[in-house]
């Protein structure tokens, strides 16, 4: 009785929800499937800047929180008159969303940089951080989910289990510091900071067009020691964010192995004297990616959080570490241009997972 | 043994923790022991940190003269000083006061905000759930510590004393919470809502708030521990890293562990491993102890509600797709 109900209900929500679409009589056709995914992202997108929006003004103008007690109030007054900030908060509103669509996100109050221009190079070197760490996520997490799912409930699978909870519960600016306290300052192996040698950073801005992704600029510059260097940096950032989210990936991969492994297709390959190993490998390992891919979409939310904590680590001059400058020099402008901006980035990374998971499995369409 | 734990769904059975504990077989057992022994090791020390701690969180000084910075662990300072002259020892104890309280604001506040909106929202369903729907599903989507971090500008400018600056962090948790309890509550709620006992309920005339808190809410928390374990863990992740990026607590009102990690950036890379390693230690365990219990529970509960955990966390994006289909 109970085991039924189990398996009744094991298919994911997709799944059950591309059933009642059936049932409604349409099919699965990508191309429908993608425009309403791209039209979803727009209220969430919607809500998210409004909610910024508001949030951000209910501490008063901006102006005020950055400069106020610093310049005498009839300035301050004029400054504020100036930027518009005296108006009706509808009005800057509607102005402020106006500006979003021509993709503007404004100017700092602080430094007088246009936001755009900021997010777009420091964007850079968070993107190169987050591949870094995806890397490390998919080379540690999903082999080991998968063997732990092959060992499930013996030692190695507790331990790696244990291991996971481990990553998991380290915060990623601790497993920074520590990384650094052992490679950097005890071993000296790798350089405490930065995302490479002040050396390799002059060479670097000499290009033509620098990508600011240090990686695809060190290959262009041809040095072999810039190469070097941006790699040597790379590596502890990218350990401490990535580890954190193998950590999510194994347990992720060993509990949908594991469910997938109990189906009846397995079980019916299982008894055809398929051997174990190759079971989890291709019979319950792909079938299982969906809902991980799914999930995935969700840890670039997390990732994304990490990656703020990482660059204030490793003074990984991305936008996380920008951020929490102006943070810190009270621009609010910034901040919010800054926080729509990765707002947007989130929705639409969730959108293009959801369109590879369909890409994967024909039965996630509507 | 499933059917004695759907025999009595409520909150209540589970807290004693005696029959998880006696279902609990080898290593799994060893998992579960090991996790409410950690935290009954931070609950006791947040309770005694006052007889505990040899210093104040605050203290910079003696009847022997003042501490001095950064001296090495031994001696009068078991585990050395920090870079502004503060006793490590003593403010990684009182740490775990400020943790306990912001976990324990921080989670009762969110899960009576989701557990309301979420009872509502699925029960009278209708426009106000639709917008509830996709607000929480685009605040799920966000980044939760960025979440936390305007949230916290919001509610204190980004610099606070003791309750100001707990109430900060609780908060900010909380509204990054508030969606899961949110979106577990709700799918509960709709599914029961149809169950043949609440027509029953609503046919004799029971009103429907009695409906939705008797009928439909009693039956609906069953996934609520597990998830309260999960941010119990995630509340004190998310208060580190408020502290880190230096929304903490001053560290005259209170001792908070990401406010000293973010301290010991620069101690670490002049081999100073005292600031660092124990702040850290403290976090990890009890991130540790909580989910290890989390991880167990979650195994030891009946088989329905493990398959229901995992359509959770794959369902990315289930009830907007839910919701798309109510319009199509």
């Amino acid at each position: 009785m109970m085991t039924t109900t189990a398996v009744s209900e094991a298919p994911d929500p997709e799944i059950q929800s591309d059933q009642s679409a059936k049932s409604k009589g349409s099919g699965g056709k990508l191309g429908r499937y993608i425009i309403i995914r791209l039209l979803l992202i727009l209220p969430t997108v919607f809500i998210l800047v409004s909610m910024v929006f508001l949030l951000m003004h209910l501490i008063g103008d901006p102006i005020t929180a950055a400069l106020g007690g610093r310049l005498p109030p009839d300035q301050l007054a004029e400054r504020i008159h100036a930027a518009g900030y005296d108006r009706p908060i509808f009005i800057q509103y509607f102005e402020y969303l106006g500006q979003l669509f021509t993709g503007n996100f404004g100017t700092t109050l602080t430094t007088n940089q246009q936001i755009s221009q900021i997010v777009f190079e420091k964007g850079a070197a968070t993107l190169e951080l987050a591949f870094y760490a995806l890397i490390v996520a998919f080379i540690v997490g999903i082999p080991l989910g998968m063997l732990a799912a092959y060992l499930r409930d013996r030692w190695p699978d507790a331990m790696l289990r244990v291991v996971a909870i481990l990553f998991y519960a380290t915060p990623v600016f601790f497993a920074g510091l520590l990384l650094k306290l052992v490679f950097s300052v005890w071993l000296k192996v790798l350089p405490v900071n930065g995302r490479a040698s002040p050396r390799t950073e002059l060479n670097l801005q000499f290009l033509d067009h620098p990508t600011n992704i240090y990686l695809i600029d060190a290959l262009r510059t041809g040095n072999p020691a810039d190469f070097g260097d941006v790699l040597a940096h790379a590596i502890l950032p990218g350990l401490a964010l990535g580890l954190l989210t193998a950590g999510i990936f194994l347990r992720l991969v060993r509990l949908n192995v594991i469910g997938t492994l109990g189906q009846d297709y397995v079980d019916a390959a299982r008894s055809r004297g398929v051997r174990e190993f190759r079971l989890v490998r291709k019979h319950a390992y792909k079938p299982a990616l969906v809902p991980i891919i799914t999930v995935i979409g969700l840890q670039i939310a997390l990732l994304l959080g990490g990656a703020i904590l990482t660059e204030t680590t490793f003074e990984w001059k991305g936008l996380g570490f920008t951020l929490v400058e102006f943070i810190k020099a009270r621009d609010f402008v910034a901040v919010q241009g800054i926080v729509v901006f990765l707002a947007v980035v989130v929705a639409v990374t969730n959108f293009v997972v959801d369109i590879i998971a369909a890409l994967i499995d024909p039965r996630v369409r509507y | 043994m499933t059917t004695s734990s759907i025999a009595k769904p409520t909150i209540w059975s589970r807290l004693p923790l005696l029959r998880e504990l006696k279902q609990s077989v080898g290593w799994q057992r060893g998992m579960l022991v090991a996790g409410l022994v950690i935290i009954a090791i931070f609950l006791l020390t947040a309770a005694f940190a006052q007889g505990l701690a040899p210093f104040g969180y605050s203290q910079l000084s003696d009847e022997n003269g003042v501490f001095g910075a950064q001296l090495p662990p031994g001696g009068r300072h078991l585990l050395g000083t920090t870079v502004g002259g503060y006793d490590v020892l003593s403010r990684v104890i009182w740490g775990a006061q400020t943790a306990v309280l912001v976990i324990v604001i921080a989670v009762a506040l969110s899960v009576f905000a989701g557990v309301i909106l979420g009872l509502v929202s699925g029960y009278f369903g209708g426009w106000l759930d639709r917008v509830l729907v996709v607000v929480a599903d685009a605040v799920y989507a966000f980044p939760s510590l960025l979440l936390a971090i305007v949230m916290s500008i919001v509610i204190s400018g980004g610099r606070s004393g003791l309750f100001t600056g707990l109430m900060a962090a609780a908060i900010s948790i909380t509204v990054v919470f508030i969606p899961q309890y949110f979106r577990v509550i709700r799918s509960e709620t709709v599914r029961m809502k149809s169950e043949a006992f609440v027509e029953s309920a609503k046919v004799i005339g029971a009103s429907n708030a009695r409906v939705m808190f008797r009928h439909v809410l009693r039956n609906s928390t069953r996934t609520l521990p597990l998830i309260l374990t999960l941010n119990a863990s995630e509340a004190i992740l998310t208060l580190a890293g408020l502290g880190f990026l230096g929304f903490g607590i001053e560290p005259t009102a209170a001792a908070e562990w990401g406010f000293d990690l973010n301290k010991s950036i620069s101690d670490v890379a002049a081999g100073i491993w005292w600031t660092s390693i124990f702040p850290g230690t403290a976090i990890v365990l009890v991130v540790l102890g909580i989910t290890l219990v989390g991880e167990s529970l979650n195994d030891l509960a009946d088989p329905r509600l493990r398959t229901r955990h995992r359509a959770l966390a794959s369902g990315a994006g289930v009830s907007d797709v839910d919701e798309l289909e109510e319009d199509l």
